[in-house]
């Protein structure tokens, strides 16, 4: 009988500087916003979006490995925060 | 004895390290490849400037992961004395061995000048040349050398004296004008001046010697 195949799943990891922490490139694009005559925007930061494909036997797994991998390498927890998006690749 | 200096892909202050230490003081080098894990007969370690990994991530945050910082992490923890400059003390911020981070600096622009610095040695062994509240002058070349902390750990940091090189005029919005961080027991020196580009007169000033100078001295 063949094995059955491991799960993929695809994940999301957005990870942004802390609101605490002074982002001048994002202060630089807003007011690059301005002089395009985009108006009204009163935030603008900038963080990174980083798309992993994993194989685990399971959700939990692939949340557990994305945690750490988000956690320790992803992000550094002094300067950013980091959320995940994980869903199973049809 | 000798003093290793760390090359990862991406170093570029590696050799005037070198130069410094060896044409300039006459202090034998080593140099370390990043997958290295033989530190044994080292005084010292030098992790000197550049764009580690090409500073991919985070300036520092792929080098963290290097066989040779590894050992370095040993080394340092038994008291061995680390240097980190520029990139070097970035490194030294993602691996956690002095904390906070460096961030972009509140300018945008890479700076290249030099700068006037107040140095506070307390227990730091490698500032140990010179004296309370002297002024020096060294250069620096970074863009992403704006020092961030948490207020607790900052307060924690100032208390003990770990605080050791502050610029006069602050260059890059640096948290309390934070130039260079020593650990608590002071054998592991961060900064973001380069010592080394001030050692050789025809440079135009020295102030970066008796910082080489003090391990082995």
């Amino acid at each position: 009988m063949p094995a059955s195949p491991v799960p993929l799943f695809h994940a999301r990891v957005q990870v942004s500087l802390r609101p605490s922490v002074l982002d001048p490139a994002g202060e630089a694009t807003r007011a690059a916003a301005a002089r395009l005559g985009v108006e009204g925007i009163e935030r603008l930061r900038i963080g990174k979006a980083i798309e992993v494909a994993l194989e685990a036997p399971d959700q939990a797994t692939a949340q557990q490995r994305l945690e750490l991998l988000s956690d320790r390498l992803l992000a550094n927890p002094v300067i950013e925060d980091w959320s995940l998006d994980l869903h199973q690749a049809s | 004895m000798s003093i290793g200096i760390v090359v990862f892909p991406g170093s570029n202050c590696d050799r005037d390290v070198r130069w410094a230490l060896e044409g300039c003081l006459g202090h034998p080098t080593r140099f370390l490849w990043h997958e290295e894990r033989d530190l044994s007969g080292l005084e010292a370690v030098v992790l000197p400037g550049g764009f580690s990994y090409g500073d991919y991530l985070r300036c520092g945050a792929i080098a963290r992961f290097a066989p040779v910082l590894e050992e370095l992490r040993r080394y340092a923890a038994a008291g061995g004395p680390v240097l980190g400059i520029c990139n070097g003390f970035q490194v030294l911020t993602e691996m956690g061995l002095l904390p906070g981070a460096l961030t972009r600096n509140r300018s945008l622009h890479f700076v290249c000048e030099a700068t006037e610095l107040i140095v506070s040695p307390g227990a730091c062994r490698w500032l140990q040349g010179y004296s309370s509240d002297e002024r020096i002058s060294l250069p620096i070349a970074h863009g992403e050398g704006r020092y961030q902390v948490e207020p607790e750990v900052l307060e924690r940091l100032e208390q003990r004296g770990q605080v050791v090189l502050r610029y006069a005029a602050n260059p890059n919005g640096s948290l309390a004008d934070i130039a260079g961080l020593t650990n608590e027991a002071g054998n592991v020196l961060g900064l973001m001046p380069h010592p080394e580009r001030a050692c050789d007169p025809i440079l135009g000033g020295i102030d970066g010697r008796r910082l080489l100078a003090a391990i082995g001295a």
